[in-house]
């Protein structure tokens, strides 16, 4: 089974993470930009996070052989602050690297005016970058939340099929469908979804425009939660086909549209032939 | 140079690149997406094609631009400005805080980013306990010596005490030491 994760905090997590995550067929990754848990307050913060996520978090990628991305914005919780508010401004440099696939997370959390502005703004930037676009639900008010967020998306221009709207559930997964988007799922330990219900939605809806992601970050998560969906899927009859879509070709074809996914190289980044590259991360 | 290296450009004029085509745009947008226009294809004098124009854009920058390009830049950006150095234009135009940079990338544990930072430009501008702490992180790191553009010529007694008390301690751990270290045991 090899899995490509769509969205995993990698940042907030252990090197045994890596390797379970190695050990069990992920190859690849998308690791969104968003919260920390502490709140940040000033723009020196996020400049310091968006360089640790195209350059020290994918160099430790690297050392288990899978490939790492990401992508990059103001998130929504953030976006209230007026203290971070200028991260807008430092976006550009970022949206123009290799590394980054997509803009996001961006959506709403609160569904504030100030979120409003820094939503609107940051779908102006993904036209601008010809990115995808990776939209946040908000956890409270999600089906409110999920329309209104479909209405921004429709208003903005940016195509529909350029766009994922996550952390979808049984309430929220029929308006995204009909609305053209991709849907994304994140399936956790006791909240969101999980391997079981997910089942049934991949069931009701098929296997095309979903992406089954771990979400995992600092809080209870498990990064082979996109594992143990596969083998729910087995265990309920879909082929493993089926599964490689789901897992593998369907994230593969969302952030291909950025024209920036790099999976040549899924192997270690060796810098010299017979080195060990883990032994410097340790030093 | 050592033995086996082709001859190294010593300008961007020599690279055989052309960035006109960037001309007006901004450099903190053109400098990081520039692998997706012009490719990463060897040109066979060492650089790549993205490296090259790099470089080149790199002459054409200001001091205080490139040290923003370096902040701003992700592992492949700062590889490229590290390399860049050994240019005479961008040494030129780089100015003094070319060392910043340098210091930069070796307080990392990036293994690709020390190894280049140890090229031609650290051979001249690093000083020598800069130098000798550089070298002994790339023992540590893994580096092979035979990428430090310095070495042996720059290597002296204090660096051949600080290689021994390594090498000591890796015995004394029962663990192996790096081959490449030998010839600086010795005598």
């Amino acid at each position: 089974m090899r899995i490509f994760d769509p969205h995993i905090h990698m940042t907030s997590r252990t090197t045994d993470d890596y390797a379970a995550m190695a050990a069990h067929g992920v190859r690849a990754l998308v690791e969104p930009a968003f919260w920390l848990g502490q709140p940040r307050t000033s723009v020196g913060s996020f400049v310091d996070y968006f360089d640790a996520l195209i350059g020290w978090e994918p160099f430790r990628a690297s050392q288990f052989g899978i490939r790492h991305h990401c992508t990059i914005a103001l998130n929504p919780k953030e976006a209230n602050d007026p203290r971070c508010r200028e991260v807008l401004d430092v976006l550009p440099r970022y949206l123009a690297k290799d590394g980054v696939v997509a803009v996001g997370e961006v959506g709403y959390d609160s569904m504030t005016p100030e979120e409003d502005e820094v939503f609107a703004a940051q779908l102006e930037l993904a036209k601008r970058f010809e990115l995808p676009v990776l939209v946040h639900t908000p956890h409270r008010d999600k089906a409110a939340g999920t329309t209104r967020t479909l209405d921004v998306v429709r208003e903005s221009g940016v195509p529909a099929e350029l766009v994922v709207v996550d952390h979808l559930n049984e309430v929220t997964v029929k308006e995204v469908a009909d609305s053209g988007c991709w849907m994304g799922f994140s399936i956790y330990p006791d909240t969101k979804m999980d391997p079981d219900r997910m089942v049934v939605i991949l069931q009701q809806f098929g296997t095309e425009r979903i992406l089954v992601n771990s979400a995992a970050d600092w809080g209870t998560s498990d990064p082979l939660r996109t594992y143990a969906t596969g083998q729910a899927m087995l265990a309920a009859g879909f082929t493993e086909d089926d599964v490689d879509q789901v897992l593998w070709r369907n994230p593969v074809a969302f952030y291909g549209q950025s024209g920036r996914l790099d999976l040549s190289d899924a192997a270690a980044e060796d810098t010299f032939a017979g080195n060990s590259i883990l032994r410097g991360a340790r030093s | 140079m050592k033995p086996g290296e082709v001859q190294r450009p010593g300008t961007t004029a020599a690279l055989g690149v052309d960035v006109s085509a960037f001309a007006g745009r901004p450099l903190a947008e053109v400098f990081p997406a520039i692998t997706r226009t012009v490719g990463k294809g060897a040109l066979g004098n060492g650089w790549s094609a993205d490296e090259a124009a790099r470089a080149k854009l790199l002459a054409q920058a200001s001091a205080a631009e490139i040290a923003e390009l370096y902040r701003y830049g992700d592992t492949t950006e700062k590889l490229a400005i590290l390399k860049a150095l050994e240019l005479e234009d961008v040494e030129q135009a780089v100015g003094a805080q070319g060392t910043a940079l340098l210091e930069d990338a070796i307080r990392t544990n990036d293994q690709r980013l020390l190894a280049t930072a140890l090229g031609p430009y650290a051979t001249r501008h690093l000083n020598t306990e800069a130098f000798r702490q550089a070298v002994l992180k790339c023992v540590f790191a893994g580096v092979p010596l035979a990428a430090v553009h310095g070495l042996p010529a720059r290597a002296d007694d204090e660096l051949r005490r600080m290689m021994a008390d390594f090498a000591a301690e890796r015995r004394a751990a029962g663990r192996s030491v790096p081959l490449d270290l030998q010839p600086y045991l010795e005598g």
